[in-house]
């Protein structure tokens, strides 16, 4: 039955996937005007005009361009960038696991903060500590990381001098990035973990073990905590993909040299084939995150049944 | 119609009432800001550039010496501005697409989940710096993209909902009284399953204004001189030493726009839903 699902759900998945590589592709088309123009600038020579046009493919009819973006995409070609002059691909390669490193760390921040503040929010529902346990993580959740990471920046580089402002040199560098980008999935997780927990508090397996008299702490983090954690997983799975496209943001702040940070200086530089790219490959990872997570959900929870 | 007894929900309930209050108070600024603010937003005093707030500057001058309170109160304009409309746009296209396809079902509901499947294959707001990025910036575009990106939760969620109303007996009954298709959408079953829409539309309205300042922020929304939050906290990285104060104050506006549309919806889940009402009341 595992089986069966695993396949039906890689099935579905294919069609979503081919729905977003015809969006990413038909985005050059949304450009008003001439793509090609605007990317050369006004003064461009009418023979360097046609030329990149010709190397992008773009003299070809669209269903022929559509054809050779799909058969470039299945032999890992994502064309070439106009302003590095190198493939696409590379250049992503080269760029993407910084971001993977950033995006899992904050993962992990998120999730080791959520987790005991969730549960200590949980343990008194209504008291003081929720309140402000409350309080902090609608603040957390409405904090924007444009806004929080300068904070951070004046905070803990200018004013306390403790963490180096921008780039990817040493651990130290992974700190204020890590933290900035994973503090809007803590502050979301911390209140899934405290729902979850206050539900699982009111469960009768949790009154029997009280009754058997298991000591408060087994109670919470034995019992409790580990069936609260199963919503939690999955909505980590999804935020994962979100975590993403936030690093475009983050990298920008913090001249971290991820694929974020590319996706904006493609921008930018409108290289049009770069962005494409970048978009291309942060979907992809969505989708395909996003997918894992649905088939984990199943290892996870033995309850869940496949239709 | 909003009636007395709702408003006087949102009145009983802490989060729903600082949400309104402050929601209130943003809109208000932002239609009274050419009265409120003493120099236009444009106003440049370049001796007096980069100026520490000070009573002739409330919240200081930026680069170009001009008045950060007058535009960051500009800039509530923009951000309203946008807010409403994507959230009236977005809702309105999401309530359509999602009640056709609800209650129609077949193809048309094949057609637009399977639309709705490839634009949440997105996450959000990369979606919609994509749209602009190809575009290109303006006021009108990053709408238009921030739209063709939101009314895909409203479509998803209205078509939920129809989905569970459209069998009730009451449905039914208009059914076999003869009454055509868009009666029975329009009457019956769209005002059952506007409370949860409304929750989405405030929080709808938090995002909405979010995703125009991170835009801005990365030079992809509002084109200056226009001024938008976002682009401010952009332009005041560059000053983070000197001048902290050209982050903090629109930094603070976008905080308190994004918690008051936040807790409006967090406050309206909880007086719309009565299970979490009475959960609620129970812990205090």
């Amino acid at each position: 039955m595992m089986r069966g699902f695993i396949l039906r759900r890689l099935l579905l998945t294919l069609p979503v996937l081919l729905g977003v590589v015809t969006l990413v592709f038909s985005f050059i088309h949304l450009v008003p005007g001439d793509p090609v123009q605007i990317m050369l600038g006004e003064g461009a020579q009418a023979a360097d005009v046609e030329q990149l046009r010709r190397r992008l493919g773009l003299d070809q009819p669209v269903l022929v361009q559509y054809g050779r973006y799909l058969k470039g995409l299945l032999m890992g070609d994502l064309g070439t960038s106009f302003r590095f002059g190198e493939p696409v691909t590379q250049i992503i390669l080269s760029r993407y696991p910084a971001t993977l490193q950033l995006a899992t760390l904050s993962l992990f921040f998120g999730a080791f903060l959520a987790v005991p503040t969730g549960v200590l929010a949980a343990t008194r529902p209504g008291g003081w500590m929720d309140r402000i346990l409350t309080s902090v993580t609608l603040l957390g959740i409405s904090l924007p990381n444009f806004v929080s990471g300068p904070v951070a920046i004046i905070l803990f580089s200018i004013v306390l001098g403790w963490l180096p402002v921008s780039g990817r040199a040493g651990p130290a560098h992974y700190i204020l990035p890590a933290v900035t980008l994973g503090a809007a999935l803590s502050a979301i997780l911390t209140r899934m973990v405290r729902a979850g927990m206050i539900e699982e508090l009111q469960e009768d397996y949790v009154r029997t073990a009280r009754a058997k008299g298991l000591p408060e702490i087994k109670v919470l983090l034995k019992h409790a905590l580990k069936n609260s954690l199963i919503p939690v997983i999955t909505v980590v799975g999804l935020q994962f993909g979100t975590l993403l496209a936030g690093a475009i943001i983050t990298e920008t702040i913090f001249a971290w040299p991820g694929i974020g940070r590319l996706t904006v200086q493609a921008i930018n530089s409108r290289d049009y084939p770069l962005v494409q790219g970048c978009l291309l490959v942060i979907a992809c990872t969505y989708v395909t995150v996003n997918l894992l997570t649905d088939l984990a959900y199943g290892f996870l929870d033995p309850r869940i049944k496949y239709q | 119609m909003i009636k007395a007894p709702f408003l006087r929900r949102i009145g009983s309930n802490r989060l729903a009432m600082f949400g309104a209050l402050a929601g209130s108070f943003l809109v208000l600024v932002a239609l009274i800001a050419p009265v409120l603010t003493p120099f236009g937003f444009e106003s440049q005093d370049l001796p007096h550039r980069l100026q520490p707030p000070s009573v002739g500057h409330w919240f200081g001058t930026d680069e170009l010496g001009r008045d950060i309170l007058s535009r960051v109160a500009y800039g509530t304009r923009i951000s309203m501005l946008v807010g409403f409309s994507v959230v009236l746009v977005s809702s309105f296209l999401g309530l359509l697409a999602g009640s056709l396809a609800g209650y129609y079902g077949g193809w048309l509901d094949e057609v637009l989940m399977r639309l709705v499947d490839v634009l949440l294959a997105f996450p959000g707001i990369l979606l919609a710096i994509a749209l602009v990025a190809f575009w290109g910036p303006g006021l009108e575009k990053l709408i238009f993209a921030l739209v063709a990106v939101g009314w895909v939760g409203y479509a998803r969620l209205v078509r939920g909902q129809i989905l569970k109303v459209r069998e009730l007996d009451f449905v039914k009954a208009a059914r076999s009284l003869g009454a055509s298709d868009s009666h029975i959408i329009l009457r019956h079953l769209v005002p059952n399953i506007i409370q949860p829409v409304l929750v989405q539309a405030s929080i709808g309205m938090a995002g909405a204004i979010l995703a125009e300042a991170s835009l801005s922020f990365l030079g992809l929304g509002v084109p200056p001189p226009l001024p938008s939050w976002g682009a401010m906290l952009n332009d005041g990285r560059s000053h983070l030493f000197g001048a902290p104060h050209l982050v903090i104050f629109p930094g603070a506006a976008t905080i308190l726009a994004v918690l008051a549309f936040n807790f409006l919806g967090d406050g309206l889940r909880e007086i719309l839903n009565p299970k979490l009402q009475s959960r609620s009341q129970l812990r205090r």
